[in-house]
């Protein structure tokens, strides 16, 4: 091999060394820098209490609880939407031309941008539907946003279902709704939960798309007491405490909790779509 | 039996229709943004309105030219990347063809980490570590610029394009690979010259996809752009087209509310064009 030849080789080779080290250690910066600046800041009185006016003393317990308020509500209607919409495709439609236009409309759906999500809902949940700025307008938004991944990754685990277990359902007489109500949907649980989980990440880290449909309230509430008024989840909180309100010892704690849950998040999905590949495998 | 044939189309139809929400919640997307963008641009007038230099929603005369903003958009995705796809590309050949297994898994939960991280954080990480990093640096008075978001959304297209390059990589059939090999090219000479260019709609659409991100991001932009309607300088403060939207929304009325609809409408098309290129790109993979 002529010198040349071999600089080169080695020089491609250290820069994607370069690349790839370099990505890592942006994340690691991340992880420290944000985990090193909030988690001095978080402390039970933060965690467990509103803010107040009257002590000037800000506590985010409002807005951790409209931010499970907001994952429930969006769970509950995307859950059947997505698994219905991706039980069409797989068992029941045969239009080839449908199937393209739904998974041609569903690809669009996860390329819009959530700003203009947002913008869409505030028109059509806030002012068409007279929802005002609430909870609800926000999770339906996201449900819409949402509707593709469900969709998408329980459309997979549907085809991973044999059809042979489909052919011995038929076979033993029961009609197509009982060979799906059995025997089909107890098959692609998995390609759910996976859904489950990319989505409460996605609605986890969501700001713009919520900050015209839910708002920014801080009141603490029940669930539907929640879901009907307005409320800040902890994405639309720390950018208002940062952007708008100067308190950055505030920003950071919710923005270490943040990255703890986005890390356990991401775990889970990992732990949980390698255990899914070995049962697969049995 | 009747009854069952009956009870079995009702089932059909229920699930049709669940099939079809997606395709309505897209007119509805469309129907919307078009019907509320429309009587502003009418208004103002297309020309005025999409290369009009000057945007003063609230002065007396009141001055609605988005040219800035599209402008900031595009130069702010482009430089995102410039940086963001030789980074990611050389990233997505590392893990895809050169790296052990153990590192691979590490890697890759560290790019998937950095796609899960809220905007929000992004943009707090912005604000409180890139902007004083640049006003110190190149001696300015403000660091909230362009320069800054490029840097923000370079990081933040990352995941998208090596998790889509690596797949393309990893789509291309070993025997390319095998017979480069055979014929004495050192492995790092096979990825680079057959893996690559045999995956390259693939690392097209990677590119494609980054951009759809990078013009759509609003709240890490809006956090470290400075957020000036300005024409767009490297280390001006400048506002996107989604920042447009997004910085004026909660206070604007009449003919400047809608003028914002409008804006949505510019980005909602620059989206639908980058969706069909990236159609283009994954279709053209697949063949």
């Amino acid at each position: 091999m002529s010198g040349n030849r071999k600089i080169k080789i080695a020089l491609l080779r250290a820069l994607c060394i370069i690349s790839a080290a370099f990505t890592c250690a942006l994340v690691l910066f991340l992880l420290a820098y944000i985990l090193a600046k909030g988690i001095p800041n978080i402390s039970w009185e933060l965690l467990s209490t509103k803010p107040s006016y009257l002590s000037g003393k800000i506590g985010i317990l409002p807005d951790i609880l409209n931010t499970v308020y907001i994952i429930v509500g969006t769970l509950v209607f995307v859950l059947p939407l997505g698994v219905g919409a991706a039980v069409y495709l797989t068992e029941y439609a045969k239009n080839k031309r449908i199937v393209a236009v739904i998974e041609y409309a569903a690809e669009t759906l996860s390329g819009i941008p959530s700003i203009i999500y947002g913008l869409v809902g505030m028109l059509f949940f806030c002012q068409f539907l007279n929802m005002q700025t609430s909870l609800l307008a926000g999770a339906l938004t996201l449900v819409i946003m949402n509707l593709p991944t469900v969709m998408r990754t329980t459309q997979e685990s549907l085809k991973t279902v044999p059809q042979s277990y489909r052919e011995g359902a038929f076979g033993l007489g029961a009609g197509k709704w009982r060979t799906i109500r059995t025997v089909v949907l107890p098959g692609c649980i998995d390609g759910v939960i996976t859904g489950c989980i990319l989505s409460v990440g996605r609605i986890l880290g969501e700001s713009a798309a919520l900050l015209f449909t839910a708002g920014f309230a801080h009141a603490l509430n029940g669930f539907f007491e929640g879901l009907g008024s307005a409320g800040a989840t902890l994405t639309v909180s720390l950018y208002v405490y940062a952007k708008e309100q100067g308190e950055f010892g505030v920003a950071f704690a919710i923005a270490a909790i943040l990255m703890v849950l986005t890390l356990f998040v991401n775990l889970l999905a990992a732990l949980v779509g390698r255990w899914f590949k070995r049962r697969q495998k049995l | 039996m009747k009854k069952q044939k009956a009870f079995e189309t009702f089932i059909h139809g229920i699930f049709l229709i669940l099939g079809l929400i997606t395709v309505g919640c897209v007119l509805l997307i469309t129907l919307y943004l078009v019907v509320a963008g429309i009587p502003a641009i009418r208004k103002i007038g297309i020309w005025d309105f999409l290369f009009g230099k000057e945007w003063a929603s609230t002065a007396n005369e009141p001055k609605f030219g988005i040219l800035p903003f599209i402008l900031t958009s595009v130069y702010g995705t482009a430089g995102a990347i410039l940086i963001g796809v030789p980074i990611g590309f050389l990233t997505s050949v590392y893990l895809a063809k050169l790296a052990p297994a153990k590192i691979r898994t590490i890697v890759s939960g560290a790019v998937s980490l950095l796609a899960g991280i809220p905007s929000v954080v992004y943009g707090l990480v912005g604000m409180m570590v890139l902007v004083p990093g640049i006003r110190s640096l190149f001696h300015i008075p403000d660091g909230a610029s362009l320069f800054a978001a490029i840097i923000v959304l370079s990081i933040m297209i990352l995941p998208s394009i090596v998790n889509v390059s690596i797949t393309a990589l990893e789509a291309v059939p070993k025997e390319y690979e095998d017979a480069s090999l055979a014929l004495g090219a050192a492995p790092v000479e096979t990825y680079f010259k057959v893996s690559v260019p045999a995956a390259k709609s693939g690392i097209a659409a990677a590119v494609v996809l980054g951009v759809g991100r990078a013009i759509g991001e609003a709240m890490a932009v809006m956090m470290v752009s400075g957020n000036a309607p300005n024409l767009p300088e490297l280390f001006g403060s400048v506002r996107f087209l989604t920042t447009a939207v997004a910085s004026e929304m909660s206070y604007s009325s009449g003919l400047q509310r809608q003028a914002l609809f409008s804006i949505a409408l510019v980005l909602f098309l620059f989206i639908m064009l980058i969706n069909a290129a990236l159609n283009f790109f994954l279709k053209r993979g697949k063949e």
